[in-house]
């Protein structure tokens, strides 16, 4: 039977537990549902655009081509920290790579890959990027998009 | 929060303990990750840009300063003999503040104490010069920082930090510089880390720069925010790093991409 866990914003749990008014959330994360090793649902309830994920992931600052190569042959320098994103979308579900964007320390608590969807359990993060997560919700669902779609 | 922080630190804390010091036979400076013609710039005196600086440094070095109206070489005379290898000892314990002091600072407590001069602000072409025109007399001499007892505590603070994993992106120096030092970040090889080189010329700065600047772009870079140009932490983390890299050979004036 599948386990169903629910999270929401780091932030949003501590306002409640401590009941300081002045720690509202900055940046309000969307609920989602974790099902075993995925999220099955769409963060945002809508599909994403595969073209816009495909731009993104090749975007320097969206940080994956730091670590990972794929098939983007315009790209000069890719990383080789991580697996090439060729074929992720045979290996893994939808959902499977949902979760992996979302949160992949949960699946490997010493995995070097960032949680592009999290802002609690961090120490010390610059101001530019405090209490934002990496990536938003529309960008995730938009990369999850291309990433179902690189197939071997 | 702060639980749910104090429960992802501890958990963050024992995912960090596994990362692997580089075995000293192992231990390989930024200069062997670089192309031909870089090393070519850092080997040839003519070719090296920090070599300009080094030679503003003599320039300094010579020139009275201060309301004592004294030289560094009226006190330290010729530095190929009174600086040698001191580079490759720093940061070291200084007694009046009970902490470690990196080179930069050292010197800037000469001017003030020793030649009641202002101190110069880091990153200053002056004070780059003088660090570079000291450090240079340290040329291929042996990193002997950390034999001092009282700095244990201290490099003890700064492997800490090392470890720690941080920012936005959540990772710790060791992520790269112990567990991913023969792989790629994009386009830069990820070194060792190991800090021989400096104040060294770096082409992407077009500028000579500190080890202190150097870290607080690996601080930037994983989205963390960076210390203050020197605070202890920094000190601390220079500190770690030059006893982590003891035995090898100093390169500074160094050139990095
Ligand atoms: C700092 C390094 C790093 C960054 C940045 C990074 N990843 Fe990863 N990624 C990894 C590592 C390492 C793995 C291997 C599994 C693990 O350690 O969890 C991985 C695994 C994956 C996988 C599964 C690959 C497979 O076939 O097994 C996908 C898909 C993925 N990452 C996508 C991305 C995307 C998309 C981004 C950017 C939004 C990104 N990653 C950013 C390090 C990174
Ligand atoms: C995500 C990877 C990554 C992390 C994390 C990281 N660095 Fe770096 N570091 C690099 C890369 C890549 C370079 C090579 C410089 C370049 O070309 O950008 C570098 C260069 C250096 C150098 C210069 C070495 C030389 O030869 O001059 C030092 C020292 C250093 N890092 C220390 C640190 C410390 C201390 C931390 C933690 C506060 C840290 N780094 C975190 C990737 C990283």
């Amino acid at each position: 039977m599948a386990r169903l866990t629910y999270r929401m914003s780091g932030r949003f749990i501590a306002g409640l537990m401590l009941a300081l008014p002045g720690l509202a959330a900055a940046t309000e994360l969307r609920f989602y549902a974790v099902d075993g090793d995925a999220i099955p649902q769409s963060l945002t309830g809508a599909a994403g655009d595969a073209a816009r994920g495909r731009a993104l992931v090749v975007e320097r600052s969206s940080t994956c081509i730091l670590c990972h190569s794929g098939p983007f042959p315009e790209q000069k320098f890719q990383g080789d920290l991580a697996p090439d994103l060729s074929g992720s979308g045979s290996r893994w579900s939808e959902g499977q790579l949902r979760l992996r964007l979302v949160d992949a320390l949960r699946l490997n608590a010493e995995t070097i890959m960032p949680s592009y969807y999290r802002v609690d359990g961090l120490q010390r993060v610059g101001t530019p990027w405090r209490d934002k997560p990496i990536l938003s919700a529309e960008q995730i669902e938009d990369i999850v998009a291309y990433l179902v779609t690189l197939r071997e | 929060m702060r639980l749910a922080g104090a429960i992802a630190a501890a958990l963050l804390a024992a995912g960090a303990v596994g990362a692997t010091e580089i075995p000293q036979a192992e231990r390989r400076s930024g200069y062997s990750f670089m192309k031909p013609d870089t090393r070519a710039m850092q080997d040839e005196d003519t070719a090296n840009p920090g070599m300009l600086w080094v030679l503003d440094g003599e320039t300094l070095w010579k020139r009275k300063s201060g309301a004592a109206e004294k030289a560094c070489a009226d006190c330290h005379g010729d530095i190929s003999t009174s600086m040698k290898g001191i580079a490759a000892r720093y940061p070291a314990f200084d007694n009046a503040t009970g902490r470690p002091v990196d080179l930069e600072q050292r010197i800037n407590s000469c001017r003030a104490n020793h030649q009641q001069a202002t101190p110069l602000p880091f990153e200053s072409r002056e004070l780059l010069a003088l660090t570079a025109f000291v450090a240079r007399q340290s040329q291929g001499s042996p990193i002997e920082t950390g034999a001092d007892p009282q700095l244990a505590p201290f490099i003890a603070k700064g492997r800490e930090l090392y470890l720690q994993r941080q920012g936005q992106l959540n990772l710790g120096c060791a992520n790269c510089h112990d567990d991913n030092w023969d792989k790629r970040l994009a386009g830069s090889a990820i070194t060792q880390g190991h800090p021989t080189g400096y104040p060294l010329y770096r082409l992407e700065w077009q500028s000579l720069g500190s080890l202190q600047r150097r870290l607080r772009a690996c601080i930037t870079g994983i989205r963390a925010q960076a210390y203050d140009y020197g605070a202890p932490e920094l000190v601390e983390l220079e500190l770690y790093l030059m006893s982590r890299a003891r035995g090898m050979p100093m390169e500074a004036p160094a050139v990095r991409p």
